[in-house]
């Protein structure tokens, strides 16, 4: 909880983007992964590192790759003392843009070089190579002072077992804490209670549920009363899902539906469980339903308390009474 | 070329502190406080765009719940940029010279409260050759800083002045502070918050009816440069300067200026890219290293110059808005009150 008494929950966001590289990155990362450079030459001549399909110039496609030597020199700087998670290296270091001898433009790449006393603008430079190259930018593991005696790096795996390179994947990991706002917090508490809070908008008079702080339609904060919503309603639309997804919670098949709560302007989107297949293929429109809420010991705020609804078997309701929320 | 005037008839700014940074309240608190200040009525509204970023919020298409806020039914025409709300009011204004429409709503919205801005943007890079590497905005601004310093342009007490203006610190009490990446300090970065901020387009007779000083957009342009740090030249900002050419045209050199520079030295780069001199007072509605909410501080430096004009502070002004790392997309308008 919030200080403000707001419910608020960590969020993990994690993806592996898998991309492709197109023909230049290919060679320019097969290179690297034998521990050579590649460059990329213009048609006006200019060699671009690191390299791209385009000269960013004209937007002509660069005409070849050249090899290029693993020194350079620092053409800016910035000392880290405390790298962010994930960032450059594990230690302080510097970022350098560093222009390869025989190069135009300059690539990044962290320094180590211990400590920023050592780092100027104008100073050469040379790539440690990783031990264990994979295809990628991290394949020089940074750059360190031309100077600096250079350990030999791990030797490098027989180039004939290696597969070509076609894509890169990109592990992504960002960590969020989302709060809930007043109306919706007051909402999550009273599912752990079996109860459907709803909220009234005091213009237009529609009954919002899950209670909610705004008016979509009058573009207001909703100052009506809250109102406790029975857990019974009516389908007014649905489908039945008969194919598995990642991260789904039941076996299919199951049937998903809109539910219009006894009262409540507005459907909400739910799962009706405990169908059979028979049960399933009789679903329609206008038919009848009431929540199956979770145990006493399994009541938490969350949509977890609710865990479905289930058909009633009570005749229809008539299509007067709910064909306006389809 | 459209011969339609568009004019920028009202402005509100909103920063949230501790709210929980959700969409549709900021959203709807400073759509609300606009129209409450404007006499333009909402239906006169054509068309609606709005500038966020899904990753600020971590939530996928949050600028449709922040639709909530403003209002989408019956339904409206509405676009959205992933992008500073500067942009969105770009596309606002291009609709307007159509005449399909008389009147839009921009607006912007953003959260550093929720996440980790620094992570997002280190995500946002170039896949292949930046991102994995894992350079935060720190280390690219402080390059450029580097590269200002290194050609003998500006110091670090320059910048630390830049940090100590609008505060009660001098800037040498500031250079005792530790750097963040080198040469750069905590202080010398906007400091971000949550909030959001709306401004209301009118065109032509409707602008005046509804304003006594519109604020005429009289020129506005957006340049990008390439993504690669390396490949550019950091110590000047050609697209800033050639936005800055594209949006002034022949007019004079405005009274002020509001910019949006997300690190202290980037002050200068812009001030000199925009050919400012000394007659122009610069981000007279506070410190240059204002409030920065995310994807709307561009936004608010366009709508805190529309308002100076208004109220009558000035005839001319230019704004500017930024994107990308070391300033590498700008969009530049100039806008003059007065008859049109």
């Amino acid at each position: 909880m919030a200080d403000s008494g707001a419910l608020t929950e960590p969020f993990e966001l994690k993806y592996a983007y898998k991309r492709s590289l197109g023909p230049v990155l290919q060679q320019f990362f097969e290179a690297l992964r034998r521990r050579r450079v590649l460059g990329a030459r213009t048609a006006s001549g200019r060699v671009l590192m690191p390299p791209s399909e385009y000269d960013p110039d004209t937007g002509e496609a660069v005409s070849e790759l050249v090899p290029l030597p693993e020194t350079g020199v620092v053409t800016s700087w910035s000392w880290v003392d405390a790298p962010a998670p994930g960032e450059g290296l594990e230690r302080p270091f510097a970022w350098a843009l560093v222009r390869l001898d025989g190069a135009d433009t300059a690539m990044l790449h962290a320094l180590d070089a211990g400590s920023a006393e050592r780092v100027h603008t104008g100073m050469a430079v040379r790539i440690r190579w990783a031990d264990a190259p994979v295809g990628g930018i991290r394949d020089i593991a940074c750059f360190v002072p031309a100077d600096d005696p250079i350990e030999a790096p791990a030797p490098l795996p027989d180039p004939a077992a290696l597969e070509p390179l076609t894509r890169i994947v990109t592990p992504t990991h960002l960590s969020y804490t989302v709060q809930a706002d007043p109306v919706r917090t007051e909402c999550l508490l009273a599912l752990a209670e079996r109860r459907l809070l709803a909220r009234r908008c005091h213009q237009c008079g529609e009954v919002y549920v899950p209670a909610r702080a705004t008016c979509p339609t009058c573009a207001v904060i909703c100052e009506g009363e809250d109102i406790d919503l029975p857990d019974t309603g009516v389908v007014t639309t649905f489908c039945v899902i008969n194919i598995p997804f990642q991260g789904q919670l039941l076996t299919p098949p199951y049937a998903c539906a809109h539910i219009l709560l006894d009262g409540a302007s507005v459907p909400l989107f739910q799962i009706i469980g405990g169908c059979d297949a028979a049960d399933l293929s009789k679903i329609r429109a206008g038919m009848r339903v009431k929540a199956v809420w979770a145990a006493d010991d399994a009541l938490t705020p969350t949509w977890e308390s609710l865990r479905w609804f289930e058909l009633t078997g009570e005749p229809d309701a008539p299509a007067a009474d709910w064909e306006r929320y389809v | 070329m459209s011969d339609r005037n568009v004019a920028i008839v009202g402005y509100a700014g909103l920063p949230v502190v501790g709210a929980g940074a959700d969409p549709a309240l900021m959203v709807q608190a400073v759509v609300s406080r606009l129209f409450e200040e404007s006499s333009l009525p909402r239906d006169r509204i054509g068309f609606v765009c709005s500038g966020s970023r899904d990753y600020d919020f971590g939530q996928p298409f949050s600028f449709i719940s922040a639709l909530d806020g403003v209002g989408a039914w019956p339904p409206v025409a509405e676009s959205h940029v992933e992008m500073d709300g500067a942009w969105a009011l770009y596309e606002a204004w291009v609709k307007l010279l159509t005449g399909d429409i008389d009147a839009a709503l921009v607006y912007a919205f953003g959260c550093s409260s929720r996440g980790d801005l620094d992570a997002v943007e280190t995500l946002q890079l170039d896949p292949y050759t930046l991102s994995p590497l894992g350079i935060r905005p720190a280390g690219l601004a402080a390059l450029q800083a580097r590269a200002l310093i290194d050609a003998g342009r500006y110091t670090e007490a320059d910048f630390a002045r830049v940090a100590a203006r609008g505060t009660d610190l001098t800037a040498e009490a500031l250079l005792e502070a530790d750097y963040v990446a080198s040469p750069l300090r905590a202080h010398d970065r906007a400091p971000r918050t949550d909030g959001a901020v709306a401004v209301l387009l009118a065109a032509g007779d409707l602008a005046r009816e509804v304003c006594e000083r519109p604020a005429w957009i009289r020129g506005i342009d957006h340049r990008i440069e390439v993504h690669a740090p390396g490949f550019r030249d950091l110590t000047v900002a050609p697209s800033i300067a050639e936005a800055g050419r594209r949006a002034r045209g022949n007019l004079p050199q405005p009274d002020l200026a509001e910019i949006q520079a997300p690190w202290s030295h980037q002050a200068f780069l812009i001030r000199d890219a925009l050919a400012l001199e000394d007659g122009t007072a610069i981000n007279p509605s506070g410190r240059v290293l204002a409030r920065d909410i995310p994807m709307a501080a561009g936004l608010s430096r366009i709508g805190e110059a529309a308002a100076r004009l208004t109220r009558g502070d000035a005839d001319t002004a230019m704004a500017h808005a930024t994107m990308g790392p070391c300033l590498q997309q700008n969009l530049v308008a100039y806008l003059q009150a007065g008859e049109s």
